[in-house]
């Protein structure tokens, strides 16, 4: 017991001095989609700056470009203006190919573990394919990290199909930080969620948070996770996404349930809510009005 | 203890059996009355000394089976060695795609037996032509639903991998090709019963061997039971090449299997 938990805490320094860097700067980008003809501004002018260990979650409604904008951080898009900078290195300009890799992993939207992998196989795939671990090594620290996130272990073997949807996002996040990434990019992670299993997911996802401390980017749409769980929260307005606030989040951590009861929650919250919901009733409105 | 499902299969096969006993006997058309009934061919099919010659007991029954076994695994390997890999290209390379996807798509309607005259001029020979056309539609099938699986894989999984620091290489082996898996098996079932299919019809034209052959063959000289022996015989190979490939993929695809399992 004593040992598990000297363990956790070496490890855990170990991961902050790993995760020194992280830092990511957003510098005036702009996306613009041309398909067919039509010229379809998605994103203007974003510019965001998240400092190492920080977690930020960016609000908007369905449609504002924060997917296009997590994409354009994650290197799966271009930028059509601005600059993204990690750790002051240049990793995105409208004349660089899009470069995704190990540095900037994403958990996606509908979860994207290999179903013709085990978990472990799953969780050991990125040390092994960038070469700095063994297949054997990447296997044991995979098994430890499994471990350590909430017993994890015992599914080793299993295929993602076998597991439940919050089982499944949980060993996305395990295989995600194995790569000591120096940001954790979370897209919409728990949308298809019922709420019961959001607020388990919350909790063990703020343990991850607590023990690795890497920066991390959460793309959601609701609100009330984004003030629980971040230390920043940005609202985006709708199309063309732009940055339309930006909220600190005072509660302090670790985060429990009973603070969505606070006044200090439920005062962000009616800040907060009221330009969301402004900029989800313009969207919604063109939504009919492209309908018709 | 079988089960219900065993009893319903023997039932339908029974009732078949017996619907085709009344049509030849009772039904008043005069042509049915030359059909052979079914146990006149059961009683050709296992007897020792069959009146046609051919029986489970001759020799000559299995020369036809085994030729036919031959060109069908000949041309379905040659076209899982062929289609696979064209389909994978295809579907990993948009340009590719374009330039191989019009032309299959004129090649694909032209009907097998149309290619046997070409195919005869040129391997100059019937063995190789009939091989040649049964891998022409086990090959198209193969192609599209290789080509189908690749495009089908979710774009999530190509991105996960990138992330994760995987290679151009890595991404073939351990994405498009596990992704692509399932249509694939699908395609090649399909391209085995195609193959049959048209084996059996290219042997009735040019062929000295094959159960194809054995059909047109027994027709020639009135030997009806015979006719009737070689088409069971060519549903049940039929049947077992695809349970064969059926099991086969599913080992392949345990993942899969399990995941199905889970579901339902």
């Amino acid at each position: 017991m004593v040992s598990a938990a000297t363990e956790l805490a070496s490890r855990a320094s170990r991961s902050k001095e790993a995760s020194a860097g992280g830092y990511l700067t957003i510098r005036n980008v702009g996306k613009t989609y041309d398909a067919d003809g039509t010229c379809v501004e998605a994103l203007k002018n974003c510019s965001i700056d998240v400092k190492a260990g920080a977690f930020v979650a960016i609000v908007g409604p369905s449609g504002c470009g924060k997917s296009t904008l997590l994409n354009m951080i994650a290197g799966f898009d271009t930028v059509s203006s601005g600059e993204i900078y990690m750790d002051g290195r240049l990793v995105a300009a409208p004349d660089l190919p899009p470069q995704p890799g190990p540095d900037r992993v994403v958990v996606f939207q509908n979860g994207a573990l290999f179903p013709w992998k085990t978990v472990l196989e799953n969780v050991s795939y990125g040390p092994v394919r960038q070469k700095v671990l063994t297949r054997k090594q990447a296997k044991k620290r995979a098994i430890d990290l499994l471990r350590q996130c909430g017993g994890l272990d015992a599914v080793a073997g299993s295929y993602p199909a076998q597991l439940s949807s919050g089982m499944q996002r949980r060993v996305e996040v395990v295989r995600a930080l194995i790569n000591e990434p120096k940001v954790l990019l979370l897209d919409e992670p728990f949308r298809a969620m019922d709420t019961v299993s959001k607020t388990t997911m919350h909790q063990h996802l703020l343990e991850m948070y607590r023990i690795c401390r890497k920066t991390i980017v959460f793309i959601t749409h609701d609100l009330e996770e984004a003030i629980y769980l971040a230390d920043t929260v940005i609202v985006m307005t709708t199309r063309p996404g732009t940055i339309k606030h930006i909220i600190s989040v005072t509660l302090q951590r670790p985060r429990l349930p009973k603070m969505l009861f606070s006044h200090d929650y439920l005062e962000l919250k009616r800040q907060a809510a009221e330009s969301v919901h402004a900029e989800a009733r313009k969207a919604f409105d063109r939504g009919e009005r492209e309908q018709a | 203890m079988p089960n219900r499902r065993f009893w319903m299969m023997w039932f339908g096969y029974l009732g078949a059996a017996g619907l085709w006993y009344a049509s030849v006997k009772w039904l008043p058309i005069a042509s049915f009355r030359r059909l052979p009934d079914p146990f006149t061919v059961i009683t050709e099919w296992l007897s020792p000394n069959p009146k046609y010659g051919i029986s489970i007991f001759t020799h000559p029954y299995y020369l036809h089976i085994l030729h036919s076994t031959y060109r069908a695994i000949a041309a379905f390997l040659l076209a899982t060695l062929l289609g696979v890999p064209l389909g994978i290209c295809m579907g990993w390379s948009r340009h590719f795609h374009r330039y191989a996807n019009s032309l299959l798509g004129l090649l694909r309607p032209v009907p097998p037996l149309a290619w046997v005259p070409l195919a005869i001029l040129i391997f100059s020979g019937t063995e190789s032509a009939v091989i040649f056309v049964t891998f022409l539609v086990a090959f198209f099938a193969t192609t599209l639903n290789t080509v189908a699986g690749v495009t089908s894989i979710e774009p999530d999984y190509f991105r996960a991998s990138a992330c994760l620091g995987a290679s151009r290489k890595d991404i073939l082996f351990d994405v498009i090709i596990p992704g692509a898996m399932p249509n694939i098996f699908t395609g090649l079932q399909i391209a085995m019963g195609a193959a049959w299919f048209s084996l059996a019809a290219g042997e009735m034209i040019a062929a000295q061997y094959g159960l194809g052959f054995l059909i047109m063959e027994s027709y020639n000289l009135i030997q009806f039971p015979t006719i009737v022996i070689a088409m069971a015989t060519l549903g049940i190979v039929g049947f077992l090449s695809s349970a064969l490939i059926r099991m086969l993929g599913n080992r392949l695809m345990r993942w899969r299997e399990q995941s199905l399992g889970f579901a339902g």
